[in-house]
């Protein structure tokens, strides 16, 4: 064997320019592997959790922890998915769930969008310094007025009823943001040319910036959706009653309860992440296009 | 001059009419948002003054929370919790965001996939993945430890079972979660950088550092300030994650800020102390987030 045979088909005649070009195609190549690698194991670390959730949801509970560990059920158990019905009142976590995430999703999406549209198209005094209280919200956690609100809550005789969730959820800053940004990038003369039609500002809104605004209206809702679905502080400090627990207070609940029942509290995670998995597989590029359009969450 | 009194009248019905078309928009969101958000802010500053308990009795106690949190050894413990939290967790997800995003904007195949599996962290519930990664940080039995003992550590450590350790594993949980999220906005941030700047780098021979340090950083200095901002505040009101994972412990090992004020608050019923040590974190909050925006200002000035 030649010392040639071993190198890639570069002519053997080349030019010197051309022996610059494959050494430097070599080495792209070269990154792009490394880059490949790197991808794949940043998967794999983001994807384990999930992994060993679905994994352990397929199994008995002493076929869990075992040395050395088993990756893969066997036998593959199903009943988990039977028992978890029977053991918890999954049904009604959901359904509460289910009614808050749609009822918030909703009040989000109208108030957010109109409000919006007063913002990014009238012009009225005092406009900039309503918007600046808004925006002002961003530096202040929640977890920092809780309190207050609790009080307050408590003073409307609102705490310990889904009324509750629905209230400290549904007027958030994030409709106003996200809506705001997209109506923006809506050329103004379209608003121009109906208001010389005569259209009044709500015929416009409803008429005009609304069906253009579907893509922001999917990306809030999804964003929103998830957001209800997902929250555990809001239920943790306002749902003293059993019978108005949401999926993530009940499943916490059950974890506390039967806390050696480690097969069955990953059925449990599992189905809490389920619907939210879906629609968010479903709604990606909504999704996508909210979170890169205002860099803000619920 | 002659024209003015009769263009005044319509300019000025023109205006009220706008005045009440904006506000007539803005207020179902308004009134919600002011009466649940904004009022509770004000409040916050005279409940703190009180010793406002379960009973709603309330008397003006002055500065009497603020002396007692000073003594409180608790509080300061919690403290210094949050700090640690947020000195590893906010350049640990800077640097995993920006480098995921990096690694995504080249044109590989699966990049789509790849951003999804990122972001799967991030819309899922706070209490699944604690109970996952419990599970996956079991000392004795856990995957984890199982695959530490495999590349030889002898000695592999307790998680959140250790005092030591248990804060670690709640940053790595937290980095987890967010660096898909932080990634997504550098992402869009990394689209922004015109490809003819790229070009004539390279025309100009830089090297990949070069071009790193000399055109992508540069480029990304908005999203990067906007990311550093998220994360700050996202970092010093961390809680329900460690609530759930840690509940606080061992001991005191993982309590922090927004969980002193929810235990003082709303299981020892003490609203008026606990709006106090509120107003701690909303003020470092505030702070850092005025601070960040006048630095930013003056360095693009």
């Amino acid at each position: 064997m030649t010392a040639t045979d071993l190198s890639t088909p570069v002519p053997a005649v080349a030019a010197p320019g051309n022996h610059a070009t494959s050494a430097r195609r070599v080495r792209s190549r070269g990154w792009r592997l490394v880059g490949y690698v790197a991808l794949v194991l940043a998967a794999a670390g983001l994807l384990l959790p999930f992994f060993w959730m679905v994994v352990t949801s397929l199994k008995t509970n002493n076929d869990v922890f075992t040395i050395p560990i088993t990756w893969l059920p066997d036998p593959v158990v199903w009943r988990n998915y039977v028992d978890i019905w029977q053991r918890s009142d999954m049904t009604t976590w959901l359904r509460n769930t289910l009614l808050l995430s749609v009822t918030v999703t909703f009040l989000q999406v109208f108030t957010g969008s109109f409000a919006a549209y007063g913002f990014a198209r009238v012009r009225f005094p005092g406009r900039n310094l309503l918007f600046l209280a808004y925006v002002g919200t961003i530096a202040v956690p929640w977890q920092s007025y809780m309190i207050p609100q609790f009080i307050l809550m408590s003073k409307l005789h609102l705490s310990n009823t889904l009324w509750s969730i629905v209230a400290i959820q549904a007027f958030g800053a994030i409709g106003v943001f996200l809506m705001k940004q997209f109506y923006e990038t809506i050329p103004e003369e379209l608003s121009e040319a109906a208001r010389v039609d005569g259209l009044s500002e709500y015929g416009i809104y409803r008429r005009i910036i609304l069906p253009l605004s579907r893509p922001a209206l999917a990306s809030l809702a999804l964003l929103m959706f998830t957001t209800t679905w997902n929250d555990y502080l809001g239920p943790l400090i306002y749902l003293r009653s059993p019978e108005l627990r949401t999926i993530q207070l009940g499943l916490n609940t059950f974890i506390s309860q039967y806390n050696a029942e480690y097969a069955l509290i990953m059925t449990g995670s599992v189905l809490s992440v389920l619907p939210v998995a879906v629609i968010f597989l479903l709604g990606q590029r909504y999704f996508i296009e909210g979170v890169a359009s205002t860099g803000l969450k619920g | 001059m002659a024209t003015l009194p009769r263009t005044r009248p319509r300019n000025r019905r023109l205006v009220s009419r706008n005045t009440v078309a904006g506000w007539s928009f803005i207020l179902p969101n308004f009134l919600g948002f002011a009466v649940l958000t904004l009022l509770p802010v004000v409040v916050l500053f005279y409940v703190a003054f009180t010793n406002w308990n379960v009973f709603g009795v309330a008397e003006w106690t002055g500065t009497a929370n603020f002396r007692r949190m000073w003594d409180d050894a608790s509080f300061w413990t919690a403290l210094r919790n949050t700090v640690y939290y947020a000195v590893f967790h906010i350049p640990l997800t800077l640097a995993a965001a920006l480098g995921l995003a990096l690694l995504l904007n080249r044109k590989l195949r699966g990049v789509r996939f790849f951003r999804t599996v990122a972001f799967f962290p991030y819309i899922t519930s706070i209490v699944a993945i604690a109970v996952v990664w419990n599970q996956l940080f079991s000392p004795e039995y856990g995957p984890i430890n199982a695959l530490l003992g495999a590349v030889g550590v002898d000695d592999p450590p307790g998680w959140t079972a250790s005092a030591t350790w248990s804060m670690p594993a709640v940053i790595i949980v937290g980095t987890w979660r967010y660096m898909g999220y932080y990634m997504l906005l550098f992402l869009a941030g990394l689209q922004t950088i015109p490809a003819q700047l790229y070009e004539a780098a390279e025309t100009d021979g830089a090297s990949p550092w070069q071009r790193f340090v000399h055109v992508t950083l540069p480029g990304l200095r908005t999203t990067t300030f906007f990311v550093t901002v998220l994360l700050t505040i996202e970092s010093f009101k961390v809680f329900d994650l460690i609530l759930v994972m840690t509940g606080g412990g061992p001991g005191q090992s993982t309590l922090v800020l927004s969980q002193y004020i929810y235990q003082k608050g709303f299981e020892e019923n003490q609203f008026g102390y606990a709006s106090a040590v509120s107003i701690v974190l909303f003020a470092i909050c505030f702070g850092i987030t005025v601070i960040q925006f006048w630095v930013n200002k003056r360095r693009n000035s």
